[in-house]
């Protein structure tokens, strides 16, 4: 099975078993330093008293999350209701990091594909072209696919030049203009873990299924994509979750009109509100439903691990 | 042990060399972006040898969060707008120059010498001022521009297709003086009608880009935009037809100081470069490259002649008020925040 290198090698991982609390050590440091640390901080700071303009008082309440889940009005004093605004920021968020996962999946699979059936020689190549927009600063980048997508960019003059359309196509400033930028910039997370998996692929267990009759999209969806699935996942959390936080495409492509949670937690620290607090819950927020997310996909591989 | 002793050593060696370096002079500067030409830091560090350091900001906020942040000790000097010195100064972040100390001190101007948001000039220095109002591209709309109509109640022509500034301050300010309402206000009718006003323009506006104002105006993607007088200025360069309005509501004015920091690493180097700021032809080389006015007396014959004439910074005789952007208290800000959060959410 091709599942079976997770469980190999117990021989082999005894050889530094003496050494192996001092060889973790920097992996833990760092993971307590830069990982953990600074996650606690903002839990705490999420429940504590918010000083005006920016900072905390050490003075615990409920406040933060009471701003995130009820609205009281204007003025702050109408009884209780549901906040609607940042659920609305959420689930635009959310929606928009999707469909840049989904359209991330649909381009990202088949390249993923073709590298990896492409004789040995040449597949760092390929691997190697995919990492180059990395070179380049991903504020760069951005800024570069504004200049492109404008309407009167380079884009919309080639299309007008050759007779396709009369208008230019508006889309900077849209919800397709963030969407094309969290696709470009996050689309190398999805290719290459799925290559990883393809690469790893048994390709005579195509030709096995083949041979018993099964059409080609039977085999794909039967036999590849269960065996590439790790690597499926393992892509779109990489898309999903860096796009669900992202702030420099919203801002530079989508024009800032809205917010995103990334842009709605940076306001709060750098903005005029200077509400520390409550940009340390809405981060919590978004760190519960990440983890929930992570957690649902965990057991469902358990469970197909699990199954025979 | 042997390694950890020569690591010991090695750290102290560093160590004395970084406050060699200290002593011959170092200084950082914590500045707004593309604000101060580097021939101006390179003539300082030939005159001084002290050797010079910037991190730019976008916003007076965003300044003050990374200050209070853990920024306090880094930096020597940062030039914050003018509510915000008051408002640094309320929060202890600022160092007082002693009488005596800035051997320039005289150069400013009178108008300036004793500003509301610091009295006497104890912190700060002036370093640029200049007004925030709007821009339109003629060439798209030609009618009259000198109203605040034009972002809050535009004309066809320009519906869909206007920039604002991503900084509440200065947008809430503008839409008061649409509605001929008090910053900071209490009155919770007025309010209400500043909400609804926001609300009611959100569909004319196309984006909020405040480091971009000019591009977008350069570019085309927006037919008018908030932006800041030099700024505009700069973009006529590039397009002759961006015309900078003052309305006759009235606009916005803005001072950018230069502010001693408490626990400055380098004080005496601080002292050093703001005495070379208050020398009319270093400022002068400021407001050539940013096109903004300073607020000393003595640099007529240093600027560029252009910079007299220069419409963005000559208002009109129609043209109304110019008012200082005001810091409110913590719970008529709170509802200023609210009504920000509406506008974007």
């Amino acid at each position: 099975m091709a599942g079976g290198a997770a469980t190999g090698g117990s021989a082999a991982a005894d050889t530094y078993k003496s050494a192996r609390h001092w060889l973790l050590l920097p992996s833990w440091l760092v993971l307590v330093l830069v990982v953990l640390a600074p996650v606690c901080m903002m839990l705490i700071y999420s429940f504590l008293t918010k000083e005006f303009r920016g900072g905390v008082i050490w003075e615990p309440t409920l406040a933060a999350y009471d701003q995130f889940f009820f609205d009281r009005g204007l003025f702050g004093d109408d009884p209780p209701k549901i906040e609607w605004t940042y659920i609305t920021i959420f689930w635009r968020s959310i929606w928009q990091a999707g469909l840049a996962t989904i359209l991330s999946l649909i381009i990202g699979f088949p390249t993923a594909y073709f590298i990896a059936t492409r004789p040995e020689r040449t597949r760092a190549l390929w691997v190697f072209l995919v990492t180059i927009p990395y070179w380049v600063n991903l504020l760069i980048r951005t800024v570069s696919m504004k200049f492109l997508l404008r309407d009167q960019g380079p884009m919309n003059d080639f299309l007008i030049s050759t007779g396709l359309i009369d208008d230019p196509l508006r889309i900077v400033n849209t919800n397709l203009a963030v969407q094309l930028g969290l696709f470009y910039s996050y689309l190398p997370f999805m290719v290459l873990p799925i290559y990883a998996s393809v690469e790893r692929y048994n390709f005579a267990m195509s030709e096995a299924a083949a041979d018993l009759y099964a059409t080609k999209w039977t085999t794909l969806r039967r036999i590849v994509l269960p065996a590439v699935k790790p690597g499926v996942i393992a892509g779109c959390i990489l898309v999903f979750v860096p796009s669900l936080g992202a702030f420099l495409a919203p801002d530079l492509l989508g024009g800032a009109k809205n917010f995103m949670i990334g842009s709605l937690i940076e306001e709060q620290f750098k903005g005029n509100a200077g509400n520390w607090p409550f940009g340390a819950a809405a981060a919590m927020v978004l760190l519960t439903m990440v983890l929930i997310l992570l957690m649902i996909f965990a057991r469902q591989q358990r469970r197909a691990e699990a199954s025979p | 042990m042997k390694p950890i002793k020569r690591m010991t050593q090695t750290a102290m060696a560093l160590a004395l060399m970084a406050s060699g370096a200290a002593a011959e002079g170092d200084l950082v500067i914590y500045h707004w972006f593309e604000y101060i030409p580097q021939d101006l830091l390179d003539k300082f560090t030939a005159e001084t040898g002290i050797n010079v350091t910037m991190d730019t900001y976008d916003s007076n906020e965003s300044m003050l969060a990374a200050l209070k942040a853990g920024g306090m000790g880094t930096y020597d000097v940062a030039v914050p707008g003018d509510y915000m010195v008051k408002i640094m100064a309320g929060e202890g972040l600022l160092d007082t120059i002693a009488d005596g100390e800035l051997a320039n001190k005289g150069n400013i101007a009178p108008e300036w010498a004793d500003p509301s948001f610091d009295p006497g000039r104890k912190h700060s220095i002036p370093y640029q001022w200049g007004s925030t109002s709007f821009s339109v591209d003629s060439d798209v709309y030609s009618g009259d521009i000198n109203t605040t109509d034009i972002l809050f109640n535009p004309p066809a022509e320009l519906a869909g297709k206007i920039n604002m500034l991503d900084a509440q301050g200065e947008v809430l300010a503008t839409a008061a003086l649409h509605l001929g309402i008090p910053q900071c206000s209490t009155d919770r009718e007025q309010l209400k009608a500043l909400n609804d006003l926001l609300q009611a323009s959100k569909d004319n506006w196309v984006s909020f880009n405040s480091d971009t104002a000019k591009e977008v105006l350069v570019s085309g993607d927006a037919a008018a935009g908030m932006i800041w007088d030099g700024f505009s200025a700069k973009a006529r360069e590039e397009k002759a037809s961006i015309t900078y309005a003052f309305p006759t509501q009235g606009y916005v004015v803005w001072m950018d100081n230069v502010v001693l920091l408490n626990d400055a690493p380098n004080r005496d180097s601080a002292i050093k470069f703001m005495d070379f700021l208050l020398e009319p032809e270093n400022i002068a080389a400021v407001s050539n490259f940013a096109r903004y006015a300073d607020g000393l007396t003595g640099t007529a014959e240093f600027l560029d002649p252009a910079l007299a004439t220069l419409p963005e910074a000559n208002p009109h005789d129609g043209a109304g008020p110019g008012v200082f952007v005001e810091a409110c208290d913590e719970a008529t800000q709170a509802v200023y925040d609210q009504i920000w959060t509406n506008l974007k959410k």
